[in-house]
């Protein structure tokens, strides 16, 4: 039996707050004391050396029914299912009288969602079970109570409590005032994991009906009587900034209620991880109608002039740093000229195991292979918008984001609301994919309801979305293998950066497989915003790693997949002295074994062509064998099958449903996702120029296959994504002959 | 509180209320009722169910015709509304995803939530009418034919295997 504490000091992480009016309520939040294991992608790293924390509540009624408010925000990850069926399990229910809703950021005492770094459900995992069980134990008690007998002698299942001695029974709902009135445990038995009952089993997503019907469930959606639809206009280019509006034209236009400019940050303000913004100035047309203000957007003059070369103060969770932001307007060409001679200078060295410099003359072959990768823009379906109400020193907004505890805070510094004022609703948010972690435009809306006296619906165009981003960086890898005369890798060097991040995760595979390791980072300032991107950093890492081991492999005679289960064996056997590595070497060999096995490696047909990946990221672990055949001199991908180590699966359809779009989404981005800048104007500004994946280029079958184990679930989110751009890089190799080291696949792909 | 608002002009928005407005009164038959709406008409009908007519079911993802997210049945055709403006609708009939079946029972839907096809679900409506109006057309699309026929709709989030297989399960049980 596993038991878990509910109080930790004085802190309480269960509350009773039931009401008068019958039934049992308990509030549940806790911290989540988790260290920063390893591996944790840029956000989450940053973000686990503050203690977690996640709210929700759960409601017995007396009529049985359980409504349970699902703490994290919802942007398609199922989280809003799978979070509620950990606490239906625990708390022994069917699942088919289980309630669920969106719980809206409380600014009380009970704060903390955000979505990011794939780790809702392996911070929410203990906490979760934690409610559902600490509410199971209190309806015992009560039980108890009532029928006079041991609270360990009463079971309960799909609802119900029963006492084998006595013969006596009853429903949850019964019981559930009388639960009500127990003291909320101090200590709660979790069940065994063989006893789950609901955590394993495939539900329907609780949205899926309101989707399919139409129902307004999107930030973009929001709609209050006297609203009014308010739009940006941006400088055209990165490194410049507004100097002035020339609205003559437009104050006439019809429905055209104002035109200002609005500054998101006030220049003294210290901005924290997650308030970048790319034109801290923008001007702003509010009207009555969308269609209205987008003809004044279009009419709209302003002036702009160049920005000055500037160093702030950002703060990182308590630590602060120094951006530095140059002047000028950046291209795309100078980007990688840039990026080229900056890696023939060095990196930072972040890791250094045995002596490289020495491994690499003595080698009996040396392999030295460059990867590049441009910028690419977020594209979520729902173009960033929010709705803000701001009256009487109140601040009501509603919308999608995914960070609403740190944007809470921002809004309060910005408008001196204090935080208890402040109500932030979360929508079902049209993707994220961590473009809505940086939600500058939730304090725009609120500025400009403030400045209105009215309530607004701030909405940006696609153009606005694609050309005012905060985007993933562009990056530039060298890699360079030693391998000795009877074809071992001896030593592996990774010299890589970005503008303006470096994506280098020093202590990933191989280091820990190999006995002399050096990895050095560098950065390359720029003006052109970044941040968080689907499975940050890896997203490049996986693609450049994985495509070079696919070669050094093939240089060395050896079976792609052999080669890199022998440097896992060699992890695995003989761990290297005074190192640490992110990740489980075991688990690591586990998800290639599984994908060798599924994907019946080396049994394919003649005309089909393999390539095979795998990485580890978000805790969890990712091996992917995605086949090709030419058609027409073109390569389209038949099947991708997958093997995903991520723990216990809560909801395997779902869990598969996510393992599907991060391969398809990753398929997309490879082949043609790029945002390119000239004279610091992105050369795309809608889908008719930013190519997206679409149906006929996804694959015609998937197969995601789960590692079986017992370990508590790890991120889903992200770690498909990743892999997914070096397997389709080596089976176009294998078809082609053709290696790839540049991204877009399709623009050096002569075929 | 916040004054950091630079303007260069009264913000009385009154002074600036359109004196010439070019607008006209529309029927629109929308979901078999006729609705009546005061627009500009170059407005787009996907604003005029947005905006004007609260039928928000209907997406706004890209504005030209690209993405899909906004399509509309007229007269049963799968129509990108973002670029139909409202003057050329005339006498056709619109149906969104609102009206596509009474409880969210049309075999597309129902196959929808059989398969379970939606993750963030944004760009689902769309997907949704476009495949409705393809199998009222086409009752038993090929593979190819489905591919044809949804290549228009964008989905960031990757469900397009999903959505084949359950516009094959519509495409059976209607
Ligand atoms: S919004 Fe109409 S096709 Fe994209
Ligand atoms: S489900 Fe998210 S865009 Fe399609």
């Amino acid at each position: 039996m596993t038991s878990i504490k509910t109080k930790i000091g004085r802190r309480a992480f269960i509350k009773n707050t039931s009401l008068a009016s019958g039934g049992l309520v308990l509030g549940f939040s806790w911290l989540n004391s988790c260290k920063p294991k390893v591996g944790l992608d840029m956000a989450a790293k940053e973000l686990s050396k503050e203690w977690f924390e996640l709210n929700g509540y759960l409601k017995i009624g007396e009529n049985g029914l359980v409504t349970i408010l699902s703490p994290n925000p919802e942007a398609g990850q199922n989280v809003k299912t799978s979070m509620p069926m950990i606490i239906a399990d625990e708390l022994d229910v069917d699942w088919k009288d289980v309630m669920v809703e969106q719980a809206p950021l409380d600014t009380g005492a009970f704060t903390r969602q955000f979505i990011g770094g794939s780790q809702a459900l392996r911070q929410g995992w203990t906490g979760l079970r934690m409610a559902g069980a600490s509410a199971r134990q209190m309806l015992k008690e009560a039980a108890a109570q009532v029928w006079k007998v041991p609270a360990d002698e009463i079971k309960t299942s799909g609802g119900m409590l029963s006492h084998e001695g006595s013969g006596k029974s009853a429903t949850y709902g019964e019981m559930a005032s009388m639960a009500a009135t127990m003291q909320v445990p101090e200590e709660v038995q979790l069940k065994e994991k063989n006893e789950f009952t609901i955590i394993g089993t495939s539900q329907k997503n609780v949205d899926g009906m309101n989707i399919v019907t139409g129902k307004p469930l999107f930030g973009i959606d929001t709609h209050q009587e006297g609203m009014l639809i308010a739009m940006i206009v941006h400088p055209p280019a990165f490194g410049l900034q507004l100097k002035s509006i020339d609205d003559s034209e437009v104050r006439s236009m019809p429905g055209i209620r104002d035109v200002f400019k609005v500054k998101v940050f006030n220049d003294d303000y210290v901005k924290t991880f997650f308030d970048t913004r790319t034109y801290n100035e923008v001007a702003v047309i509010v009207g009555d109608s969308t269609w209205q203000v987008m003809q004044a957007k279009k009419a709209l003059k302003i002036e702009c002039e160049p920005i000055q070369s500037s160093t702030e103060t950002r703060d990182r969770f308590g630590t602060t740093w120094e951006q530095h932001t140059p002047k000028g307007l950046e291209n795309t060409e100078d980007h990688y000229a840039q990026m080229r001679s900056r890696t023939e200078k060095g990196g930072e060295v972040r890791r250094k195991d045995g002596n490289p410099e020495q491994a690499f003359a003595k080698a009996a072959k040396v392999i030295e292979r460059t990867y590049t990768a441009p910028f690419l823009a977020h594209n979520c379906m729902e173009p960033m918008n929010f709705f803000a109400n701001v009256k009487d020193g109140k601040a009501e907004l509603i919308g999608p984001l995914q960070k609403p505890e740190f944007t809470e805070q921002t809004l309060s510094a910005r408008t001196g609301i204090p935080l208890e004022n402040i109500d932030i609703k979360m929508t079902r948010l049209g993707g994220g994919y961590g473009r809505r972690s940086y939600a500058h435009w939730l304090v725009e809306a609120a500025l400009i309801s403030q400045r209105m006296e009215a309530p607004i619906k701030l909405i940006y165009t696609r153009e606005d979305d694609m050309t005012d981003g905060i985007y993933r960086p562009t990056y530039h890898a060298k890699l360079r293998a030693a391998l000795d005369a009877d074809n071992n890798l001896i030593a592996y060097h990774v010299n890589v950066g970005g503008v303006p991040e470096c994506p280098l995760y020093e202590n990933r595979f191989p280091a820990g497989a190999v006995d002399h390791y050096l990895a050095e980072g560098w950065t390359i300032d720029s003006n052109i915003t970044v941040g968080s991107f689907r499975a940050p950093s890896s997203n490049f890492m996986a693609c450049a790693e994985q495509s070079f081991l696919d070669e050094v492999a093939e240089v060395a005679g050896k079976d792609p997949i052999d080669f890199r289960l022998e440097l896992l064996d060699r992890a695995i056997n003989k761990p290297m002295e005074g190192v640490t590595n992110d990740y489980d070497p075991a688990r690591y060999a586990g998800v290639l074994k599984l994908v060798k096995e599924k994907s019946e490696w080396g049994n394919q047909d003649a005309k089909t062509s393999r390539g095979v990946a795998a990485y580890f990221c978000h805790n969890s672990y990712a091996a992917q064998v995605l086949d090709i055949v030419m058609e027409d001199g073109k390569p389209k991908v038949q099947k991708v099958t997958c093997a995903v180590d991520c723990g216990i699966v809560v909801n395997p359809d779902a869990a598969t449903n996510l393992a599907e779009g991060g391969i398809v989404d990753g398929i997309g981005n490879a082949l043609f996702g790029e945002l390119t800048f000239k004279e610091g104007m992105p050369t795309k500004k809608n889908f008719d120029t930013y190519q997206m994946i679409r149906m006929q280029e996804a694959p015609k079958e998937i197969e995601v296959h789960f590692v079986k184990n017992n370990i508590d679930p790890t991120g889903l989110g992200e770690p498909t994504f990743p892999p997914i751009f070096p397997a389709l890089a080596n089976a176009i190799y294998q078809a082609t002959g053709k290696r790839l080291y540049e991204q877009p696949f399709l623009k050096n792909w002569a075929i | 509180m916040c004054l950091n608002f630079v303007s260069l002009f009264p913000s009385n928005s009154d002074i600036f209320m359109p004196s010439i407005t070019i607008m006209a009164k529309l029927n629109l038959k929308i979901n078999g009722e006729v609705k009546e709406v005061d627009v500009d008409p170059s407005t787009p009908v996907l604003w005029v169910l947005r905006d004007h007519l609260n039928l928000v079911g209907t997406k706004y993802g890209c504005g030209i015709a690209q993405c899909g997210a906004c399509t509309v049945h007229l007269d049963g055709t799968a129509t990108r509304s973002c670029m139909l403006t409202v003057s050329m609708v005339g006498n056709s009939e619109i149906t969104t995803i609102e009206g596509l079946s009474e409880n969210g029972d049309h075999p597309v839907q129902k196959a929808w939530l059989d398969v379970d096809v939606p993750q963030c679900g944004y760009c689902q409506a769309g997907q949704i009418m476009t495949a409705a109006a393809l199998l009222d057309k086409n009752p038993n699309p090929s593979d190819e034919e489905i591919e044809m026929a949804m290549n228009g709709n964008i989905c960031r989030c990757g469900t397009y295997l999903r959505i084949k297989k359950a516009v094959k399960i519509a495409s059976e049980n209607s």
